[in-house]
């Protein structure tokens, strides 16, 4: 590297920078020597960067739940070909090649981490959270499980599975979380509304009718 | 590589901390990070795996003190200066000091929705799988140098094969120039008590993505 690590680690240190600052301007001149040498365009990272803030997000995993929840057929469908089913969906343009369901019962809970980096179903829920990425997700949710849904006020039915997915792979995984008690007779459109994030993940139940916003 | 990386059992990172509402980027430096990542991976010059590997072995100590974007900051600058593409000389300096190479693909505002979805990894099977569903078997006990997706923790360990995925691209050879040679991919699934020992929750159980190589039939 041009300047190592030790070198920028401790120029940080010494002259108390602020390490955004430093990281702001190491990112500046790597996209304007990039641009300068003409293998990136300005335009194109500018629509790349709105389509991660605006278009791939947890909404479209919640379209799919929801629908789930609602259409027997759609679900059967979903566990035996996710990118198929999903594809079919039409509300994501660039539908995973390998992704799969994991459906939670009253005897499993699936939950998914990825202990090498930081694989996750992008594609249905947008980019990771920094929970995800950290350190303690990582290192802790293939051995102690129950301890770190804890921390998101998870409690799983002591006599439940834990099943603990490790992403390891190019597979993606994505859970189908039971659906609330109580929404009976619901339109896909109030049921996404009950579909979180998290619930997706592992680390989260979705909302309660109570919950969701009207 | 057995790299701070492989963190799956480590302890003393602390608490797991979600973020209400957390935004898609904390700051802005962040997104262009992301998208310089996708436009240059886009050309081709490197596979995911690459990228994978080459912020595995940044120094243990940046890994661990560095954000996921400072990571991927790190890692574009030395997979560029790694496929000769950008000269160490030219980040000194902060600017572009020779022509670019021409580069087989170029992200542009009319074809970057193609760097949003992910390329398939699947390849036409080449073998007969050696294992089947409900077969148990062994995770090799090996330690490669350079790059796997076989993490320590479930090394020597035994388990059952509960999905079989044809096969995909290996990444242990694609890191390293080594080409594809897809290999059949499964899920295996083990006790947490195989993995941590008789004090392990018993309801825990725990599934890796395992490529064939790592595998061995379990007596």
């Amino acid at each position: 590297m041009a300047v190592t690590d030790q070198d920028r680690h401790d120029h940080h240190h010494e002259h108390d920078h602020s390490e955004l600052s430093d990281t702001q301007l190491r990112v500046r001149a790597l996209e304007t020597i990039l641009t300068e040498k003409g293998y990136v365009d300005p335009a194109a990272l500018d629509l790349i960067i709105e389509a991660y803030e605006t278009k791939i997000g947890p909404h479209n995993g919640a379209r799919i739940i929801a629908k789930a929840w609602a259409d027997p057929a759609f679900r059967q469908q979903l566990v035996a070909d996710a990118p198929k089913a999903i594809a079919a969906l039409g509300v994501i343009d660039n539908a995973d090649s390998e992704i799969m369901v994991l459906e939670n019962t009253p005897k499993v809970h699936n939950v998914i981490v990825c202990t090498l980096c930081s694989c996750y179903p992008t594609s249905v829920l947008g980019l990771p959270p920094v929970w995800y990425k950290s350190a303690p997700y990582r290192s802790r949710t293939v051995a102690e499980p129950r301890g770190v849904l804890r921390e998101f006020g998870v409690e799983v039915p002591a006599d439940s599975e834990i099943r603990v997915w490790d992403s390891t792979s190019e597979m993606r995984y994505i859970v189908i979380p039971m659906r609330p008690a109580g929404t009976e007779g619901w339109s896909e459109e109030r049921l996404e509304k009950l579909v979180t994030r998290d619930c997706m993940i592992g680390t989260g139940m979705p909302k309660s009718p109570k919950e969701a916003t009207p | 590589m057995n790299g701070v990386h492989d963190m799956g059992g480590m302890q003393g990172f602390g608490k797991v901390e979600p973020e209400a509402d957390e935004p898609a980027f904390h700051e802005p430096w962040e997104g262009r990070v992301l998208a310089l990542n996708r436009a240059m991976g886009f050309s081709g010059v490197w596979t995911i795996d690459t990228g994978r590997a080459t912020r595995e072995t940044l120094p243990a100590h940046v890994y661990l003190a560095s954000s996921y974007y400072e990571k991927w900051a790190l890692g574009l600058e030395q997979l560029l200066i790694d496929h000769g593409l950008v000269g160490a000389e030219e980040f000194e300096a902060g600017r572009s000091l020779h022509p670019g190479k021409p580069l087989e693909r170029k992200v542009t505002a009319a074809n970057y929705k193609v760097v949003l979805g992910r390329r398939s990894f699947a390849r036409p099977t080449n073998a007969p799988a050696q294992f089947k569903l409900g077969d148990r078997v062994r995770m090799k006990d090996i330690n490669p140098p350079t790059h796997t997706r076989l993490p320590r923790y479930v090394r020597g360990r035994i388990g059952s094969v509960v999905l079989v995925h044809g096969c995909h691209v290996y990444p242990d050879t694609v890191a390293i120039g080594q080409g594809e040679q897809p290999q059949w991919l499964y899920t295996v699934r083990f006790d947490g008590r195989d993995l941590w020992g008789p004090d392990c929750d018993p309801t825990v159980t725990v599934s890796v993505d395992a490529f064939e190589p790592y595998m061995e039939h379990a007596a």
